[in-house]
Formats: structure tokens, C-alpha cells, sequence
């Protein structure tokens, strides 16, 4: 579903990921771990279109398309979902409303019309009510005074609107109580299938109890330095992320 | 002929011709026209018209006095007025009164004509207590003073609630290749009664018009107002409004500006608060283009002890239009416990736009909270890149950010049926058209 050679990607002259290769499949859940500062966040940046981010080199295929010339929104409508890490205030705008203008912006790059009012409705109130959100949260502005679990939970509020192929959790986890980790957990496998694949990017393992990951990488100094299985990301909880240094160290 | 040596050179026709005017009106006029002749029109040398300049307004030969009644069909101009609701209204056309267009009442209230109240003698005590007042005395406030002859008449008696708005529509027809038009509005608010009240001003045609306007307003004790101007005209007309009110204490006086139209648009706003407890109210809202120019000059006066005003306006500039905010807020030594509040936030869509704020505060009290603050900004890249990871196109995320950034103006509008046609306009001025309810 997705292929990345060889990323190499800088925000003005500073340059931050080094050269990535990753390749995620229909039905798979990868995580990526890594330090502060590693290049977690500049990479979901990257692959959702970040125009800030200037792709050097290499390649961000997705279902047999190099889409790293496309804009946020064309990637948006190819099936991409970021789950921002600090989602934006817009006040002035409701929860419903931006939803509403998101979804028939997605039918029209389809070709399609816009959703009927009733299903439009019966859709917000079934994935409102999967993730326990309140209907009066619905008609507030979009993020304004919401609180980190409400803000990330209206992230996957999204996602589940939206329906992506792959979507992208930058640190869903930060700023979550367990309660609200547990809803927003809950919600992620609610929506994976076969068809669609995740990416979750999480400095702790704390996530990971509740979605579950088929493969771990560990990203540090903008490179992949190294990938395995769920089990990865316990030792990286237990020892923390020195050993990976040392051994990119010791390799150099 | 310059146009000031024309106004000076007709008013001694105007005299003449206007038999039915008092003699306190005459007295008036006679000093009005005096001090025009001395102050004349202002330009950018006075301070408070640096960034805005009349001078290509003011190049226009304007008729001064519309021939002929021209009349209009309301099915034509009905788009111009809030529709949904029951309202009284007060319509003009080239500055003469369209009595088909209107639904004036005497029943508790008065909402009628001022060419009626200045000449009729049961109006005579309040025209003599509270006409030209408040209004400045020279420019074109003098001049208004000279030539008015129509406009709205609005007084609220004690105690009695105005139950439908009521609006005030001039039109211009366009008949005249230029118009020169001079409303004067009075509106008086005893103690303890409400109103609300809507202006507009609509040119038909592309022929240019110029409309000085002056309208007072009183509020005695416990008096609340809430005036709505709609500026939304044709490229081609041109408004200063020039409005004073005056406030007495634990009233409420709220005047919002929409100013989405027009050539050039200055609004003179001058709050006086006399009296303790007092709140003022000044929201505005100016998504403009093209070479459009809206200028805000406001002023509140505080004089009394724990008094507060609340002025927030917006701005939209794409284009080469160009945008000023002046606004100055005096808190005299007596007032203390003022919290007074400005805020003047402005989007720029393209590097041409232009827009000139300049807070002025006047502090003589020393326990009073005070704030101001100006922005002028370009669009969050955040929240572009927010709205585009959903499927939104940078177009219709841009309008969509604009729209959220106008919006909250609207909040403070208490007549649903006006909120609403204003945000349509809102959503049009801005193109956004992506599907949602508003």
C-alpha cells in the first residue's frame, strides 16, 4: 500500500530524515518509535504533504503512485489520514460543520455528489457514539478549549468519518488519560480491517498494549535503525532507547 | 465648480425654498452652513482623515436636489431588506420618503419621518432638547445641518419595548448621472425602553452616489439599543456615516458595522457615556476587494464611574483594498472602574491589501483595566495544512478559514433572522460554498 525509498526530506537548510525505507501493507499495523527529535512527527508530516518539508530524495509510493509531487488534500482523497499531534483551534467553525465540508470535499474529488443530509446524520451519530462522544461536543468549534483527550478524540472522530486507507497516529497518546486512551484505542481497532493499514507513532509503548502493532521500527537520527516485532517495543519500554544509540554509534 | 463653492452657492436657494422649516431650524442651518463655509471638507492634512482621502469622492458632479420622485416596485428591492420578520420600515428613494415602502406607527412609538418632525409642532420639544445635540459641529457634519430635510425619526417612549425592529432603507436610483445625498436620523430612547434598528443604504444603478449621513441617538437610563448598519452597496457609491450617541447611565448601546460594499466607506462613531454603569457596544465586520476603502474612526468617551466598552472589529482585505481603524477610547479621571476593551484584528489575503490601525487610548483614571490590541496577519499555515490532510482544497480552506475568522462577530447580532442573511453574505463575499449549513 505504501512504499518509501530511500526519504531524504529537510525543513530549510536543516536536514531530517536520512534516508527512510519503510513498506506497510493492506491489514498491517507498524510502529515507529524513537527518541525526541529523531524525525517522528517530520515524517508523518511528510507523507500526509507537508508543504514546509522539502523531499530531497527518494520516493513516497502509494498504491503503485509516487505521490510526493501531490498536495495534502489530493493525498487526503487518494485514502491518507493524519491524526495530528496537536490538532488546530478554529473557532468559528463547528464540529459537524467541518466534517460535513470535509466529506463532500472527498465525494466531489470522487466525482461524486454530496451525501444525503440523513445519512450524513446517521453516520456522524454512529461514529460519535463508538468513540462516546457527546452530541452537544459536536455543535462546539472545532478544538477550541477542547481538552487533550477530547482533541484526540475527535481526531479518530474524523478518521472514522472519513474512512482513510492508511491513517497516520502522530502521538495519539499524548495528553490521555487512560480512560480516554482506552476510547481512542478502542476506536482505532474498531476501524482496522483488511483493506486499510495503520501507522502509529508513539514515543512510549503505552499505546501499543492497546493497538497492537505487526511490526516495530525504531527511528533515530532521521533512518529506520532498526525493525522487529511487537516484542521491540517492550524492550525499548524496559531499556530505554541508549542501546539503540550505541549500536548505530558503534556501527559508525 | 468646486463642489463646496456649489453647496454655499445653492443653500441660499435651499433657504427659500424650504418655507416650512422653524425658526430654530433656520438658526441652525445659518450657523451650520457658516461653519462648513469655514472648515469646509476635510483632507489628509487633518489627522483623522490621513489615510483617507475624499478627494476623488468629492470631483463628482452631484445633483443636490433630486427632481423628481422616482419610484421603485418592492418586488425589485426586496432582496434589500430583512424579510422573515415583522418590521417596521422607513424607506427612502434619492432621499425622498417612499411612503409604498414603508410601515411607519405612532402607537407608543413614534417611527416616522424627520421632514415631519422638524416641521410639525407636536415634535417641537424633543427636536428643540435633542436635535443637533450631540452632532459635531463643522465638516461635513455642518453640512448635513444645513441641507437635511429627511431620514428617520425614531422615538421610544418610556418604558415601551419597540416589539419588530425597524428598518431604515435609503435607495438610490441612479435617475441623476450623480447623487448627492444628506440623511439625518434622531433617535431618542427614554428611560427604560428598547429598540432595534437596521440601516442600509443601496445604490441601483452604477451611477455614483455619495451619501453623508448623520444620525444621533439618545439612551436615557436603562435605555438599550442595538443598531446594525449594513454597508453592502454597488462599486460606484460612496457612504461617511457620521453617528453620536449619547448614553445615560445603565444603558446598553450596541452598534455593529457589516461593511462588505461601496467605493469608499468611513464611519464616524462616537460613543458619550454620561453616567455610571453604563455599557457600549462596537462590533465590526469589513471583508472588502477591488479598490475598495472602509475606515473605521471611533470613538468612546468615558466619563463615570464603573463603566464598560467593548469594541471588536474584523477585517478582511484582498485586492488593492485598503482598511483603517482609528479608534480612540478616553477615560476621564472621574471614571473610574472603566474596563474598557479594543480589539482590531485584520487578515490580509494578498501582499497588495493594505490596512492602517491605530489604537488610541487616553487614560486619566488610575484604577480602570484597560486593554487593546491589533493584529494584522496572514492565514494560519497550521490550520491550512490541518484542513488540507482532510480532503479540503486549498481554496476552499482558505475560505473556510476566513469564514471561521469573520464569524465570531456575528455572535453578538440578536435578531436570528439578520444573523443569518448576514452570515449568507459573509459566506458569499468569502466564496465559500462547501457544503454546510450556516
Amino acid at each position: 500500500m505504501l512504499r518509501i525509498n530511500n526519504l531524504h526530506a529537510r525543513i530549510g537548510k536543516k536536514s531530517i530524515l536520512n534516508g527512510i525505507d519503510l513498506e506497510i501493507n493492506p491489514g498491517e499495523v507498524h510502529a515507529i518509535m524513537g527518541p525526541n527529535g529523531s524525525g517522528k512527527s517530520t515524517l508523518a508530516s511528510v507523507i500526509a504533504g507537508k508543504e514546509e518539508y522539502e523531499v530531497r530524495q527518494g520516493q513516497i509510493v502509494f498504491e503503485s503512485e509516487d505521490i510526493a509531487e501531490l498536495s495534502a488534500d489530493e493525498r487526503a482523497h487518494k485514502g491518507i489520514f493524519l491524526s495530528f499531534q496537536y490538532p488546530v483551534e478554529i473557532p468559528g467553525v463547528t464540529v459537524t460543520n467541518f466534517i460535513k465540508t470535509a466529506l463532500n470535499q472527498m465525494q466531489k474529488a470522487k466525482g461524486e455528489k454530496d451525501m444525503p443530509a440523513n445519512e450524513m446524520l446517521k453516520r456522524i451519530r454512529e461514529k460519535s457514539e463508538m468513540l462516546e462522544i457527546d452530541r452537544k461536543f459536536l455543535s462546539r468549534s472545532l478544538n477550541e478549549g477542547f481538552s487533550g483527550g477530547e482533541k484526540k478524540r475527535n481526531e479518530i472522530f474524523q478518521m472514522a468519518m472519513l474512512e482513510p486507507k492508511l491513517a497516520i497516529l502522530d502521538e495519539t497518546d499524548s495528553g490521555l488519560d487512560i480512560d480516554a486512551l482506552r476510547i481512542v484505542a478502542n476506536g482505532v481497532n474498531k476501524l482496522k480491517s483488511k483493506d486499510n493499514a495503520t501507522l502509529v507513532i508513539t514515543h512510549y509503548q503505552r499505546l501499543l498494549d492497546y493497538i497492537i502493532p505487526d511490526f516495530v521500527h525504531v527511528l533515530y537520527d532521521g533512518k529506520i535503525v532498526k525493525s522487529g516485532g511487537k516484542e521491540l517495543a517492550f524492550k525499548l519500554e524496559e531499556e530505554g532507547y541508549d542501546w539503540i544509540k550505541k549500536e548505530v554509534n558503534q556501527n559508525v | 465648480m468646486e463642489l463646496k463653492e456649489k453647496l454655499l452657492s445653492s443653500f441660499i436657494a435651499f433657504e427659500n425654498q424650504d418655507s416650512s422649516d422653524s425658526l430654530f431650524l433656520n438658526e441652525l442651518r445659518g450657523e451650520a452652513i457658516k461653519n462648513f463655509e469655514t472648515s469646509g471638507f476635510p483632507s489628509k492634512k487633518d489627522e483623522a482623515w490621513k489615510y483617507t482621502s475624499l478627494r476623488s469622492v468629492l470631483k463628482q458632479n452631484y445633483s443636490l436636489f433630486p427632481k423628481s420622485e422616482h419610484s421603485i416596485e418592492y418586488r425589485d428591492v426586496q432582496s434589500f431588506f430583512v424579510n422573515d420578520i415583522d418590521t417596521y420600515k422607513i424607506v427612502f428613494i434619492d432621499g425622498k420618503y417612499a411612503a409604498h415602502l414603508s410601515q411607519t406607527t405612532h402607537e407608543g412609538i413614534d417611527v416616522c419621518l424627520m421632514s415631519a418632525a422638524l416641521s410639525q409642532s407636536k415634535y417641537q420639544v424633543v427636536i428643540e432638547n435633542y436635535f443637533n445635540k450631540i452632532a459635531a459641529k463643522h465638516g461635513l457634519n455642518a453640512l448635513n445641518t444645513a441641507f437635511c430635510s429627511e431620514g428617520a425619526y425614531i422615538h421610544i417612549k418610556k418604558n415601551k419595548v419597540s416589539k419588530r425592529p425597524i428598518q431604515i432603507i435609503h435607495f438610490s436610483t441612479g435617475k441623476e448621472p450623480a447623487l448627492l445625498l444628506q440623511p439625518r436620523n434622531l433617535i431618542v430612547v427614554d428611560e427604560n425602553a428598547q429598540v432595534q434598528i437596521l440601516e442600509r443604504h443601496q445604490s441601483l444603478t452604477k451611477n455614483p452616489t455619495l451619501t453623508n449621513s448623520v444620525t444621533e441617538i439618545f439612551a436615557a437610563k436603562r435605555a438599550q439599543v442595538d443598531y446594525y448598519k449594513i454597508q453592502d452597496d454597488k462599486l460606484e457609491a460612496s457612504l461617511i456615516d457620521n453617528t453620536f450617541i449619547d448614553q445615560n447611565q445603565e444603558s446598553h448601546v450596541a452598534v455593529h458595522t457589516f461593511s462588505f460594499g461601496g467605493r469608499l466607506t468611513r464611519n464616524n462613531l462616537n460613543f458619550y457615556q454620561n453616567g455610571v454603569r453604563i455599557e457600549s457596544t462596537l462590533k465590526g465586520l469589513t471583508i472588502i476587494g477591488q479598490k475598495q476603502h472602509v475606515d473605521h474612526n471611533t470613538l468612546v468617551h468615558h466619563i463615570a464611574p464603573n463603566c464598560e466598552s467593548h469594541q471588536d472589529y474584523k477585517g478582511v482585505f484582498s485586492d488593492n483594498a485598503i482598511g483603517v481603524f482609528n479608534g480612540k477610547v478616553v477615560v476621564e479621571k472621574e471614571a473610574q472602574k472603566t474596563n474598557a476593551f479594543q480589539a482590531n484584528n485584520n487578515l490580509l489575503v494578498n501582499d497588495r491589501a493594505t490596512i492602517n490601525t491605530k489604537p488610541q487610548l487616553e487614560i486619566f483614571a488610575d484604577d480602570v483595566k484597560c486593554s487593546h490590541g491589533c493584529t494584522i496577519g496572514q492565514l494560519n499555515e497550521n490550520a491550512m495544512f490541518y484542513l488540507r490532510t482532510r480532503g479540503i482544497p486549498e481554496k476552499e480552506a482558505k475560505a473556510l478559514l476566513m469564514y471561521a475568522f469573520a464569524n465570531n462577530v456575528l455572535e453578538s447580532v440578536k435578531i436570528p433572522q439578520l444573523k443569518k442573511s448576514i452570515n449568507k453574505l459573509v459566506a458569499k463575499k468569502l466564496g465559500v460554498n462547501i457544503g454546510f449549513d450556516l
